[in-house]
């Protein structure tokens, strides 16, 4: 799934440690361990040779003989692309040591180079996180309009690298078992609540869940037999699948509503919820929550696409000055200057585009640069300031 | 006073018209960017570390003159590399387009006395914008050489010659002190205290290397320190030559023209990329020139796309130089030996006072000391 580097934050968290980051959270819920006592002197050696290899440090030299090994940077290989429906492609990593692991339900930052450019992109692990085998999974579904999703179905493969980021995210299985779990996905949603399901019977949980998918058709299904198995393979577990393009096919028919969650599970009002998929779905089971008071029990991760097509002229839209934390609405004008009229002093030079000293970092929204027009897209991407125009809603790191 | 841009009959509407041409040849270049051009600086990177690895092993066999030898050569190698094809070019942000954290211009970090954000201030920003500009462009005799008759003369300008060998010699550290203004400091138009961080900075830098190269290295090949110190020490002193070769070229050789602040003045695009022609000399070669010279050798086209990669500027020249002849601009350039000759003859030539008498009195000249335009020469 396209995801969003600031999910919101949890709501209703009497059930789940409060983490800011995965590093500070307690690893309970099933963590691959960290290096051991030979790879943590290993990592202090290598601070030492950094000086004989100023000014670039021991990566550049290491990173000749082996791709994967960065002291710093989270590397990942391929060793499985799997492609069991049309526009999807489940892929296997093995990350190298700096991966601490991860929470079910958090996300990474994939980075995956196309024709020279690297792209990130955000996707939840699918794997159980109690499985200490040193890989993840991640499920990838081409988007109507996706580049990188698109390139990823096209032509992932085994023996890849591709770079990742410490797994982030709030949306995360609790750590203490809840009397009764709730997991609704939609779609390409399925893939962080698909690493709850598997991490809450890997820690051997026995309280009810109920696993409950929409789909438009069998067809479109992924993970079905992943779904089956894990229905059998535990106790506790109800796996109910919609078809909401083939109505008499799956478990019920139609789309979400409250009467429709009653026959899934009557004692959803029970329960605590996850829920992650297309927005109309989130929205239907929210109100459902909001109107039986239970609000703060539903859970969702929201994600956004950034990538849209912008028309000519100016687009009002929010800036954000992610470092300074000072947001302003837009007038239009290149970032440099509306950085200024808002009291800051970025580094600057030209002001024309071309000596490359104000280049900072876009972490979302999109640009347009005034001298040639085009159109530049965040996630993480650089751009010189003093001629990028937001288009529409923009983060930059200033 | 005639403009530089009058006395080649352009008018503000024929550089308008310029300005469109050359921005559509950058647009058309910058969309055919793509994996070639990565693929490249990334082998580049590859051989630029490796013959550093091939260097330093070397050298702890360099009681045999065959080994020392390949050391020097080796590192030698892998410092020119990283100064010019790789570093000069990521710095410049040539690379940024990528996203790669390893080849980005603000991440990147060179082999060079001067570190990076310094140099980028005060190249990509104040020599890339005010090129050729007398009084304003620094790298104009890197304040210590006189470079043309727009400087007035002066008795110390009778040790050019010796100041240029002197730059030579420890050009990356003169690289360093350029950008922290030293000459400014004594001269009085800098204070003091706004030069200090940029000289500590390079201090710092500096210290590191020289620290990596004529102490912890020559120490790992125990007995053999001074041979291993003298094989480091060389190997700079190679790519500061072979550097202020190259660099000297790029606006020193007759035929590069100056251009006084008040022509430069709110100037047009078109102007601009007009100065930025006629302010830089190319040299010609082979591919492996090229290469070795960090494109350098295409002054011009570096001048008139700073950040597109450096290896495009040779595809690019031919086209280059059609604009450059239907708007009757010359297109500076020669072979190594003239370009860097009449280099040197200018180093000595101004050593001497200029015979005509000091310009102060009347307008500024719009090139310095009447050299005869060369178009094109071999």
């Amino acid at each position: 799934m396209e995801g969003t580097n600031d999910p919101p934050a949890m709501k209703g968290t009497e059930l789940t440690s409060v983490n800011s980051d995965c590093y500070s959270a307690p690893m309970t819920t099933g963590v691959i361990a960290p290096g051991s006592l030979t790879k943590r002197l290993l990592r202090r050696a290598v601070r030492v040779f950094d000086v004989a290899a100023t000014p670039y440090g021991v990566d550049r030299y290491v990173e000749l003989v082996r791709p994967s090994w960065s002291s710093t940077e989270i590397r990942a290989k391929v060793i499985g692309a799997v492609r069991t429906t049309e526009r999807s492609v489940t892929l296997t990593l093995r990350p190298n040591g700096n991966w601490r692991g991860f929470r079910a339900g958090q996300y990474t930052q994939l980075g995956v180079e196309i024709d020279g450019v690297r792209h990130t992109r955000c996707y939840s692990m699918t794997n159980s996180a109690n499985a200490h085998d040193g890989t993840i999974e991640l499920c990838v579904t081409a988007q109507p309009q996706g580049r990188v999703s698109g390139h990823l179905v096209r032509t992932a493969k085994r023996g890849q690298i591709m770079t990742l980021t410490p797994a982030q995210g709030f949306f995360t299985l609790p750590d203490i078992e809840p009397a009764h779990l709730l997991l609704i996905s939609g779609g390409s949603g399925i893939t962080p609540v698909l690493s709850m399901l598997r991490t809450r019977n890997a820690l051997g949980w026995t309280k009810p869940v109920t696993f409950l998918h929409y789909a438009l058709s069998e067809s479109d299904l992924l993970f079905g037999d992943e779904l089956d198995a894990l229905a059998q393979g535990a106790l506790g577990v109800r796996v109910l699948k919609v078809f909401t393009d083939a109505p008499g096919t799956g478990d019920l028919d139609g789309f979400f509503s409250t009467e429709q969650l009653d026959s899934a599970d009557i004692q959803w009002r029970n329960a605590e919820a996850f829920v992650c998929g297309p927005a109309p779905l989130m929205d239907s089971v929210r109100s459902a929550f909001d109107r039986s008071s239970r609000a703060e029990h539903c859970h969702t991760e929201a994600f956004t696409l950034s990538h849209f097509t912008a028309e000519a002229g100016t687009i009002d839209g929010a800036v954000r000055f992610a470092g300074s934390e000072i947001g302003c609405s837009s007038d239009g004008t290149p970032l440099l200057l509306q950085a200024e009229a808002a009291g800051l002093r970025p580094l600057n030079g030209c002001r024309m585009g071309i000596c490359h000293t104000c280049t900072r970092q876009l972490h979302s929204g999109v640009v347009r640069d005034v001298v040639t027009g085009e159109l530049t897209n965040g996630p993480d991407v650089n751009i010189r300031i003093c001629v990028s125009v937001p288009v529409g809603d923009v983060e930059v790191d200033l | 006073m005639t403009t530089v841009a009058e006395a080649h009959g352009l008018t503000p509407a024929q550089l308008d018209a310029l300005a469109q041409e050359f921005d559509a040849l950058r647009a058309r270049v910058r969309s055919e960017l793509g994996e070639v051009d990565v693929a490249y600086i990334r082998r580049l990177m590859r051989i630029q570390r490796w013959s550093e690895v091939v260097g330093r092993a070397s050298l702890f066999l360099g009681f045999l003159p065959p080994f020392w030898l390949t050391g020097v050569g080796a590192l030698s190698l892998s410092k020119i590399l990283d100064n010019m094809e790789i570093g000069h070019n990521i710095l410049h942000g040539q690379y940024d387009w990528t996203n790669d954290p390893a080849l980005s211009s603000t991440e990147f970090e060179w082999d060079s006395s001067c570190p990076a954000k310094g140099w980028q201030h005060y190249h990509n920003y104040l020599h890339h914008t005010f090129t050729n500009i007398t009084g304003k462009d620094r790298d104009l005799g890197y304040s210590v050489i006189r470079i043309s008759d727009t400087t007035a003369w002066s008795p110390i300008n009778l040790g050019n010659p010796l100041y240029a060998v002197g730059l030579a010699a420890i050009f990356d550290h003169g690289i360093m002190l350029h950008d922290v203004d030293v000459a400014q400091v004594r001269e009085g138009t800098k204070p003091w205290e706004e030069a200090k961080p940029a000289l500590r900075a390079g201090l710092k830098k500096s210290g590191k290397l020289a620290f990596r190269d004529y102490i912890m290295w020559p120490a790992f090949t125990g007995p053999l320190f001074l041979l291993t110190l003298a094989a480091n020490a060389l190997a700079n002193l190679i790519r500061n030559i072979w550097a202020f070769i190259i660099i000297f070229c790029g606006h020193f050789p007759s035929g590069v023209l100056e251009f006084t602040e008040a022509e430069c003045e709110n100037e047009s695009k078109g102007h601009w990329y007009f100065r930025q022609v006629l302010g830089s000399g190319n040299i010609s070669g082979g591919r492996l020139f090229h290469i070795m010279s960090g494109n350098l050798s295409y002054q011009i086209e570096h001048h008139l796309y700073p950040d597109i990669p450096a290896r495009r500027y040779q595809e690019i020249a031919p086209e280059v130089k059609e604009i450059c002849e239907r708007y009757g601009i010359p297109y500076n350039t020669g072979r190594l030996s003239r370009q860097f000759g009449s280099v040197i003859f200018k180093i000595l030539r101004f050593a001497l006072p200029s015979r005509k008498k000091s310009k102060a009195n009347q307008a500024p000249p719009t090139q310095p000391d009447a050299e005869p335009i060369e178009l094109l020469a071999a």
